[in-house]
Order: structure tokens, then C-alpha cells, then sequence
């Protein structure tokens, strides 16, 4: 009896669709984002986390829409991370029935921009999302710098000093996303993670990676994580949520079965 | 038909709230309001919230909803939810010290720095995430619920009820706290029972079902 280690599945969402084949069996359409949501809480998804990767901000509104529609079904708490660079567009998923925003890019470029987001809507709901890579050679300490662009620009800025600084400026997650690993399925980067989440006082969600139902074990157990993400293996139906808990809980994980 | 009012005064989520109270709503009708008048004509009323506490008290403040809810909290059935819930002690130390509303004797604290489990692992603050439900009352809202029934926490301020009688519910972290209240007509939850799938779906029901009565 215990607070429960969450598992998220995370869906990229472009246009207000679910892409990246949700491969389910028995749902009608793979690309309706209430469908989905829906078939992952009755799975026992403790979250949901939704990406949007809708190239055009004019089309932003169909992710505002896709939200209320996916919050007035699903009980669980939704994230919405992708796009989010100004204090109203926060305003504007928090009021569709998101519970958190993960906000990325724009706080490399304008760490205040968390602090006036935690300010105004409270830390619970601000998620930093972190990409980080290793950038420390064979024998060397270890070492991640945050990028940027999917992994291709580096900052220089170093991956813990930039987890606590986003902590201290009021974040109440982090989304740690390791660049080495993701989209590779060999599993997270596991000193990371732990690395990140031994430093910083806030929930830390391992995300990149992820091949396999002892990966998410790993996460939690050696990573030292307090969620686990992943998409590909829930969307093309390889496990689902629940089988996933169950691997966990027989390593001895809290989960919520 | 009978209305339940939930409580708009800028702070959180009440589409959340709303959504799921229309989804078992069955003959209420559910109205987010910040006018004063609508709330005192509602049967129940919901008391959301989140966010910091000194932001909450202002906004009720300047809405002039303070009156009402300190009225309508003691003559129906009344839910307060998260920061909803914190606001009905007496005061809470967030924020350097903010007087509240005072409805519920006690007071609301932070979780202390360097909290570990049984296992020595760190424990992290906030409190996110779903935790057991350790019911320690028999209320109308527990009905259908099982004992520990997990439910979705998020915060990292927890309510110290000056009497006993008033925690409804214990939940752990290491140490266990009040994570629900009951006071007469008046039932808050720390945790959200919005975002608390069956359990939290079915407390809502239980409240838009309830008369405001606690039998002993």
C-alpha cells in the first residue's frame, strides 16, 4: 500500500489524429484520439500523455478540440506537450481539460517563461520536458547536455544543473527523454535517468527507449523513475497497459491493477 | 431536476470537474458559475481547485464569493476538491501564512524536504500520482467504494484537522494524512476524484445522490 509507479502511454497527435499506427484489436478507428484514450484507461493507463506534432499553428485548434472531446470520456489525467510557448496557450488546454502542460523547447529558450507559467497556473500542472544526450567519451565521467530539434542542436547546457534550475523556476515533473535512446527499443538510458531523478525533489518520467516490459521495470527499479512512457510498444498492440503492470508488479513495482 | 453548482473563480480545472459530473449526473443539472446568486440557488455545490492558496483566497475575494460559500457550506451538500478542500481550514502555511475560510477547524501544512519510504527510497514532493484510500469513516460518499481504493493525488500541502471526526479518509506518504474531510453537510478530498477513473466517478455519483446527512 503504497503511492503506485505510473504508466503513460504517450500518442502523437497531428491535426487533432493519432499517428504512428495504433494497432488495436476491436477499435474502429486507430487515428480517433477519443478511441484510443479510451481503450488505454480501460487497460488501467494511469495517464495519459498526448504529443502534438502538428507542424502548422494554424491548425493549433484542433488539438484544443480533440482535448475536450478526450476529457469529457476519459477520467485519468491528460498531458498535452508539443507547441506550447505562451502563457495562453496553457490557458487554453488547462480550460479543454488538460491537467498538465509539458512545455520543451520554449523553456531552453526562455527558462522565465516556466516561472510565469508555474506562477500563474500552479506547478502541478507544468511539466519541463527535457531531451537530453550523453556527450561524455569512453572513461570519462558521465556527462548529457540538453538538445534541442529532435536531438540535433546541442545548448551546452548540462542536463542536471538544467533539471534542478527547472525545478527551482517551478516545474512539477520532469519528462526526461534520453536522445540516445529514443525510437532505439534497447530500453532507457538508466544512469540518466536515476542521475536525473536522484537530483531533483519532483516526480521524473523515464521516456525513450522502450522495447520491452522489463525496460519499464528497469526505469523504476534501477532509473530510479516515478513514471514510465512509452508509445510504440502499447500502439502496435505488442502489450498492453495491463500486462505491462502486471511485469511490473511481479518485480516487486507498486502499480494501481 | 435537481442543479449542482460548481464554484468558477479563475483557479483550475472545472471542465474536468464538470465533464465528470455531468457523466453521472442522471437528472442534475451541472452549472460552473461565479455569480454569487446562482451558487446559493444551487442544491450542491462543488468547491474545486488548483494552484497556490494565496492566489485562491484573493480570487475569492475579489469575486465576492466568500459570503456564499461560507453560507451554502453550511446548509447543503458541499464538495470541496484539492485546493477546494484546503481552503475550508483555517489557514495554511503556504505562501508565508494565508488565512482561510475556516469552515473545518485545522490547518494545512507542506510535505517535509527529505521524505523516504519503508525501503529508503526518496519520496517526491509533490505528491503526484495514484495512492490508497484508507477510509476511516462510514459516509453516504464511501458508498460502493472499496477500502483502499486508489485515487489520483497531486499536491504538496496535506490538511491537519483539528478533530479527529473530521478526517474521512487516511492516506500514506510515508506518514499517513487526512485526505478527506467530513464536517456535517460538508465533504472535501485532497485527492481528485475528477481524474480518479471508477472510485472517483462513483464518489461524485455518491454526492449528487447525497442529502447532506451523515448518520452516525
Amino acid at each position: 500500500m503504497a503511492l503506485a509507479k505510473r504508466i503513460i502511454p504517450c500518442l502523437d497527435v497531428d491535426n487533432g489524429r493519432v499517428v504512428k499506427g495504433v494497432k488495436f484489436v476491436n477499435i474502429r478507428d486507430a487515428g480517433d484520439p477519443v478511441e484510443v484514450a479510451r481503450r488505454y484507461d480501460f487497460e488501467g493507463a494511469d495517464e495519459i500523455t498526448f504529443l502534438d506534432i502538428t507542424a502548422s499553428s494554424d491548425n493549433r485548434d484542433t488539438i484544443v478540440h480533440m482535448v475536450e472531446q478526450v476529457a469529457g470520456e476519459v477520467f485519468i489525467p491528460l498531458t498535452v506537450g508539443g507547441g506550447i510557448r505562451k502563457l495562453e496557450d496553457i490557458r487554453r488546454m488547462l480550460n479543454a481539460g488538460a491537467d498538465k502542460v509539458g512545455i520543451n523547447t520554449a523553456a531552453v529558450f526562455n527558462p522565465e517563461f516556466v516561472k510565469e507559467a508555474a506562477d500563474k497556473f500552479g506547478s502541478q500542472c507544468i511539466v519541463v520536458a527535457i531531451d537530453a544526450k550523453k556527450v561524455s567519451g569512453e572513461g570519462e565521467p558521465l556527462k548529457w547536455e540538453i538538445f534541442t530539434h529532435g536531438g540535433r542542436e546541442p545548448t551546452g547546457l548540462d542536463a542536471i544543473q538544467w533539471a534542478r534550475k527547472m525545478v527551482d523556476y517551478g516545474a512539477g515533473e520532469i519528462l526526461l527523454t534520453s536522445m540516445d535512446r529514443d525510437g532505439t527499443r534497447e530500453g532507457f538510458d538508466l544512469p540518466l535517468t536515476r542521475a536525473i531523478s536522484e537530483a531533483v525533489d519532483v516526480p521524473v518520467i523515464a521516456s525513450g527507449g522502450v522495447g520491452d516490459l522489463d525496460h519499464l521495470s528497469a526505469g523504476v527499479l534501477e532509473g530510479k523513475a516515478d513514471a514510465v512512457l512509452a508509445a510504440s510498444i502499447f500502439h502496435f498492440a505488442e502489450y498492453t497497459v495491463g500486462e505491462a503492470k502486471q511485469a511490473m508488479r511481479d518485480k516487486g513495482i507498486e502499480v494501481r491493477l | 431536476m435537481t442543479s449542482v453548482a460548481v464554484i468558477d473563480y479563475g483557479m483550475g480545472n472545472l471542465h474536468s470537474i464538470s465533464k465528470a459530473l455531468e457523466h453521472v449526473a442522471q437528472g442534475s443539472k451541472v452549472i460552473i458559475t461565479s455569480c454569487p446568486d446562482e451558487i446559493a440557488r444551487a442544491d450542491r455545490v462543488v468547491f474545486p481547485g488548483v494552484g497556490a492558496i494565496k492566489d485562491c483566497m484573493e480570487a475569492l475575494e475579489k469575486s465576492s464569493l466568500v459570503d456564499v460559500i461560507k453560507t451554502v457550506a453550511k446548509d447543503r451538500p458541499f464538495l470541496g476538491v484539492c485546493l477546494g478542500m484546503q481552503a475550508l481550514l483555517d489557514e495554511s502555511e503556504e505562501g508565508g501564512g494565508v488565512r482561510c475560510l475556516g469552515l473545518i477547524p485545522g490547518k494545512v501544512k507542506h510535505f517535509e524536504k527529505g521524505l523516504v519510504d519503508g525501503a529508503g527510497e526518496k519520496l517526491k514532493v509533490p505528491h503526484m500520482g495514484w495512492n490508497n484510500v484508507h477510509q476511516t469513516v462510514n459516509h453516504p460518499l464511501w458508498k460502493d467504494i472499496p477500502q483502499e481504493a486508489r485515487f489520483y493525488f497531486v499536491h504538496s500541502y496535506y490538511a491537519v484537522p483539528k478533530n479527529a471526526e473530521n478526517s474521512a479518509a487516511v492516506t500514506a506518504y510515508p506518514e499517513s494524512f487526512s485526505c478527506a474531510l467530513s464536517h456535517k453537510n460538508i465533504f472535501a478530498a485532497q485527492f481528485h476524484p475528477e481524474k480518479s477513473q471508477t472510485a472517483g466517478l462513483q464518489l461524485l455519483e455518491n454526492f449528487l445522490g447525497w442529502d447532506g446527512i451523515v448518520t452516525k
